[in-house]
């Protein structure tokens, strides 16, 4: 049984990235990349499967330009078996990624393709629901845990107001969040291990997938700062202001 | 052309983030529709009749809908979603979930978590959990867009007199089955979807006196929070430290006791809706955050506090 | 894991060797092996320094770095030495500067980005650079002789037990393991302990440079400008001065170093700091700007007085483990260079005769006849000069270095940082003026701009020997100095409500591994081991 995953190269997670002075994007030039926190998790419970004899091949897939092949050589470091990359330095939007992702289950045919559920640098939170459609494949969005039967997968997801868990039939998208698993530490054999493991190059073209982006981004600012705020002089005003006034309580 | 709003609701009634959602359609220049589907929701599309601001309100009454199951509502929402040049659902994780596969199932991009709504196709969002706003454009002929609630305010409950008009159901599919939910109830909510949050900090003292703030908490029906120096200093197990190693909140209050406000903290609450301070040090940096700030020895005020709540 | 060559450190030290030994193998057609470890979550994450270099190193390694694209982008247009009083300042004719204060024909750069390079050409030449490691143990050979390093453990519980994401660290073996962990390096001190490596040198003295990375004003903004000042805020009788350097990108870099072997436990490095900030001549420069970094590291002041016995069996010490800056000219990253590059030709020779694990004499030989040797020796009485009164010894200094030329017919020597502290009841404290979050700020949210993480579940890294000690003696007599000295605010004394119960709280997860704690700690009771790889700060540009 193959497993596709899909990681994405962002910002180190560690890192505060701060607006360019002129308001065009994010100062990302010279900052530690890493691989998406949601996409590590998603990469460790696909090996998890694979070595509880669930699956049996871990495939990682990645779009972007070459320097994705850091993030590819991370997931195959923590088992993934082999990697592809869909090499672009285009804008890559969520439909776009969906669409290529698609192009590619239909090359591989995984019966699950596991993702983050949002990357930290767009925080969008969509390209595993789009590609779930693209494909027709039931979604199980923010897993906790999945459990894999026969045919069919048990995904608990975390929702607003708790837990909840959907059964979808195989093949599924199922996209990870924080606390379905805590990734591995990879260790230094198996990055050296992993530099011997097969990685393929497409291009988008390749894929037949029209990948132009739909959404422009106009500007970026700093979020409105928060004012330091009035002083109340004792626990009766606080309590009338935030009855009146802030109508939270 | 009109807007349509999908409707979240739970056991008949409609979800509190629809209303913000309502708000946000109604500053897109077309009439307002809201889409109630599920099963048996007469009393839910009822509400959202009386919603001030909603023209129209279109409802699909079946047992494939019960759930929210996406794999059903989304090609719903696609079959309708030709009408309007808007479809708009609240950034919750119903919206969430389902929202995305709609707008790829009619090929176009989706805007996540819009804050505030500039004109019929620019949008501000939150990018980099919150460390900066984009201003985005979308080029699409229907815009899809899930609506962050604290971004607006809630649309009024009641005024309104929409007509409600049946849509045709969109096949079963049943490649997904909801098998069971379970929903938080116990007393206090968790830390990360609660409404209101109370955090002590380092001035609380003791593990001993985290009493007192949790009173406050459980008064307020508030999830209970700490900061690092609180969890470091053993008052508190760390599933309850707030901030940049910690949980990430965003509730509508957050009541910082005790608390100095070290930016470590600030960023695990800085998008609170309202923030309150109660701390003895006047020049703690919580209170240039803080949207009413209590200069007081928080154990005497807090406990004042719970009492005239109590009234 | 077998190589022929262990590198433990990823600064340009490490990074020379790495790649002089790869340039030599190829030129011979041998095969040799290079494993680079670096305990930063990639190579440069640790790196901090001014920094303004002199290319002399990079120009013997690298000849072709500009063609190759080496971040070396601002030259060096104007240098100011400037002394502060409270509220004035005079400016020292460039004329009366002496040498070690030109700095014609330099750069300022971050040794951050140039580190990334030199990464990117290490493994260009095909060194195996593995970021996200930290050499937890020096391994021995049943002769005695090092034969590699042990990686940390990683996922070990608070508790010092394994958790569930556990993973044992692995040993790497070399014929030669080079150690090149900059100022204070762990293993390096252990192997100074283990082979005497210290017995005829002066015992080594540091400061700490506390450096905050800005983005300024176009009009403020005059790339290639290098200032130097000393005089206020610090008294007279501490050693430290400030750099403030104008890069690209209307990027401005400014710190404060502070000689360790301070008195007053009441002196806060970083207080002093953030106040020199707002002195008039200052604080221009920063007006409508914006802080985008911090951090903080040690370094070595004492030069040639004080470095080691570079080699023992097995292995040898490069860069600032050995403590290769020039404390006259604030530089160290191109002796560090060099000395990376000397110890590798020594390397590749022995290793092409079939020798390891031995000495390699080669290449303290080398250095003795190198520039390098000359250069530190020609400085080697500032910084002995600089340890008393800062007037004084500036006039001494003056005169060794215009009168002698360098050569003066003595050699001072120097004393250990840690035994300089004076008793807190001895001392007057100092009122510092509070952090105005603009120009001046608090210790946690400059900690913020670093990027430091650690696993909150793990043993705190900052060991002490003795438990009691930081109450007992640091507290009693002392005052906490860690409390003040600490650029990050790891060291807090936690009370009871009531005041009572004093006790150490150690902050691990703030740290920004400058190493300051192991060394200014009055009993030497604090001990700095490297936490599991791939943490601490993140620096960017620094």
């Amino acid at each position: 049984m193959k497993i596709l995953v899909a990681v994405k190269r962002v910002v180190d997670s560690n890192i505060k990235v701060r607006v360019k002075a002129d308001g065009s994007g994010m100062e990302t030039a010279n900052l530690k990349m890493a691989m998406n926190p949601f996409d590590e998790i998603a990469v460790e419970e696909a090996v998890r499967l694979k070595e509880a004899g669930s699956a049996t091949e871990v495939v990682a897939v990645s779009m972007g330009p070459g320097a994705c092949q850091e993030t590819l050589r991370s997931a195959m470091a923590m088992g993934a078996d082999r990697s592809i990359l869909v090499q672009t330095d285009a804008d890559l939007q969520p439909l776009a990624v969906a669409k290529l992702l698609a192009a590619i289950v239909k090359k591989e045919v995984p019966r699950v393709v596991f993702l983050g559920k949002q990357a930290i640098d767009d925080d969008s939170n969509q390209t595993g629901q789009m590609l779930a459609a693209l494909i027709d494949w039931p979604q199980g969005t923010f897993a906790s845990k999945v459990k894999l039967a026969d045919g069919n997968v048990e995904v608990t997801r975390e929702i607003d107001g708790g837990l909840e868990t959907v059964s979808l039939q195989l093949p599924a998208v199922i996209t990870a969040d924080l606390r379905l698993n805590t990734p591995r530490y990879v260790t230094l054999p198996n990055i050296m291990k992993a530099k011997k493991k097969p990685m393929e190059t497409l291009r988008p073209e390749d894929l037949g997938v029209d990948i132009a982006p739909r959404l422009k981004t106009l500007k970026v600012t700093d979020p409105p700062s928060r004012k330091a705020g009035a002083k109340v002089a004792d626990v009766k005003e606080l309590v009338a202001k935030l009855r009146s006034e802030a109508k939270v309580i | 052309m009109a807007v349509l709003v999908i409707a979240e609701h739970h056991n008949g009634r409609l979800a509190a983030a629809t209303l913000n959602t309502v708000t946000a359609a109604t500053q897109l220049g077309g009439d307002v529709h809201v889409l109630v589907a599920g099963e048996n929701i007469a009393q839910v599309a009822k509400a959202a009749a009386q919603v001030g601001g909603v023209a129209k309100v279109r409802t699909v009454d079946a047992a494939h809908y019960k759930d929210a199951l996406p794999e059903n509502v989304a090609p719903l929402v696609a079959s309708i979603a030709k009408e309007y040049s808007h479809v708009l659902a609240p950034a919750t994780t119903f919206g969430k979930n389902v929202s995305p596969r709609a707008a790829a199932l009619l090929d176009v991009a989706q805007i996540s978590d819009v804050v505030a709504v500039e004109s019929a196709d620019t949008f501000v969002r939150p990018i980099y959990a919150g460390s900066a706003m984009a201003t985005v454009q979308s080029s699409d002929a229907i815009k899809v867009i899930t609506v962050r609630a604290t971004g607006f305010d809630a649309a009024a409950a009641g005024g309104g007199s929409a007509s409600v008009e049946p849509v045709t159901a969109t096949a079963p599919v049943d490649s997904a089955k909801l098998l069971g939910q379970e929903l938080t109830k116990s007393e206090r909510p968790e830390l990360t979807a609660a409404r209101i949050v109370v955090s002590g900090g380092r001035g609380v003292g003791s593990a001993e006196n985290f009493k007192v703030v949790a009173a406050l908490a459980d008064k307020l029906g508030a999830a209970l929070g700490a900061s690092r120096a609180a969890v470091d200093a053993g008052f508190v197990p760390n599933d309850y430290q707030v901030g940049q190693t910690g949980k990430i909140v965003a509730p509508e209050l957050y009541i910082a006791v005790g608390i100095s406000g070290a930016i470590q903290h600030l960023a695990g609450m800085k998008d609170s809706r309202v923030i309150v301070a109660i701390n003895k040090d006047a020049d703690a940096p919580i209170f240039q955050v803080a949207d009413y700030g209590l200069v007081a020895d928080l154990f005497q005020a807090v406990p004042e506090m719970v009492a005239e709540l109590g009234k | 894991m077998e190589f022929d060559v262990v590198v433990v450190g990823g600064g340009p030290a490490g990074l020379a060797a790495a790649i002089r030994v790869k340039q030599l193998a190829a030129e011979t057609g041998a095969d040799v092996s290079v494993c680079l470890i670096e305990k930063g979550s990639e190579i440069g994450a640790h790196i901090l320094s001014g920094a303004v270099m002199d290319p002399r190193g990079l120009n013997e390694l690298l000849p072709n770095w500009k063609a190759r694209g080496a971040p070396l982008n601002t030259p060096v247009t104007e240098d100011r030495f400037q002394f502060l009083t409270r509220r004035g300042s005079w400016r020292l004719p460039n004329s009366l500067l002496p040498a070690c204060f030109h700095n014609e024909g330099n750069y300022v750069i971050s040794l951050g980005n140039l580190c990334r390079w030199l990464g990117q050409q290490a493994e260009a030449l095909g060194v195996e650079v593995y970021a996200g490691f930290a050499g937890a143990e020096v391994l021995y050979d049943d002769k005695g002789a090092v034969k590699g390093v042990a990686t940390s453990d990683m996922g070990i519980g608070k508790d010092g037990k394994p958790t569930d994401a556990y993973q044992r660290g692995v040993e790497l073996h070399a014929k030669y393991t080079l150690f090149a962990e900059g100022c204070r390096g762990q293993l390096g001190l252990q192997l100074e302990a283990r082979f005497n490596l210290r017995e005829r040198a002066d015992p080594q003295v540091y400061g700490i440079g506390i450096k905050e990375l800005w983005e300024v004003k176009p009009e403020r903004h005059k790339p290639g400008l290098v200032v130097h000042t000393a005089g206020w805020p610090l008294s007279n009788d501490t050693y430290g001065g400030s750099f403030l350097y104008h890069m690209e990108n209307r990027q401005v870099a400014v710190g404060l170093v502070v000689g360790l072997g301070y008195k007053n436990p009441h002196l806060s490095p970083f207080e002093e700091f953030q106040r020199y900030k707002t002195h008039p001549s200052i604080r221009p420069f920063f007006e409508g700007g914006r802080r985008i970094g911090y951090g903080a590291r040690a370094i070595t002041a004492g030069g040639f007085q004080a470095l080691p016995k570079l080699v023992f069996p097995g292995g040898c010490m490069i860069g600032d483990d050995a403590g290769f800056l020039n404390g006259a000219r604030i530089k160290g990253s191109h002796t560090a260079i060099k000395s990376g590059m000397l110890a590798a030709e020594a390397l590749v020779l022995a290793l092409a005769k079939g020798r390891g694990r031995d000495e390699l004499e080669a290449y303290p030989a080398a250095y003795r006849t190198s520039w390098m040797h000359d250069e530190l020796y020609r400085a080697r009485n500032f910084k002995p000069w600089m340890s008393g009164n800062m007037l004084f010894g500036t006039l001494m200094f003056g005169v060794d270095q215009q009168v002698f030329r360098g050569r003066a017919p003595w050699t001072l020597h120097l004393k250990a940082d840690h035994t300089k502290l004076k008793k807190a009841s001895e001392c007057t404290p100092i009122d510092y003026p509070k952090p105005d979050g603009v120009l001046t700020f608090d210790r946690l949210s400059s900690v913020f701009l670093s990027n430091t993480h650690h696993e909150e579940n793990q043993p705190a890294h900052l060991t002490l020997k003795d438990s009691g000690v930081p109450i007992k003696i640091n507290l009693e007599l002392y005052d906490a100095p860690e409390t003040r000295y600490c650029p990050a605010g790891v060291y807090e004394i936690a009370r009871d409500p009531d005041g009572g119960n004093p006790r150490l709280q150690i902050n691990a997860a703030n740290c920004v591994h400058c190493k300051t704690c192991d060394i200014k700690d009055p009993t030497q009771n604090i001990v700095w081991v490297a936490p599991q790889g791939g943490e601490g700060p993140v620096y960017s540009g620094m």
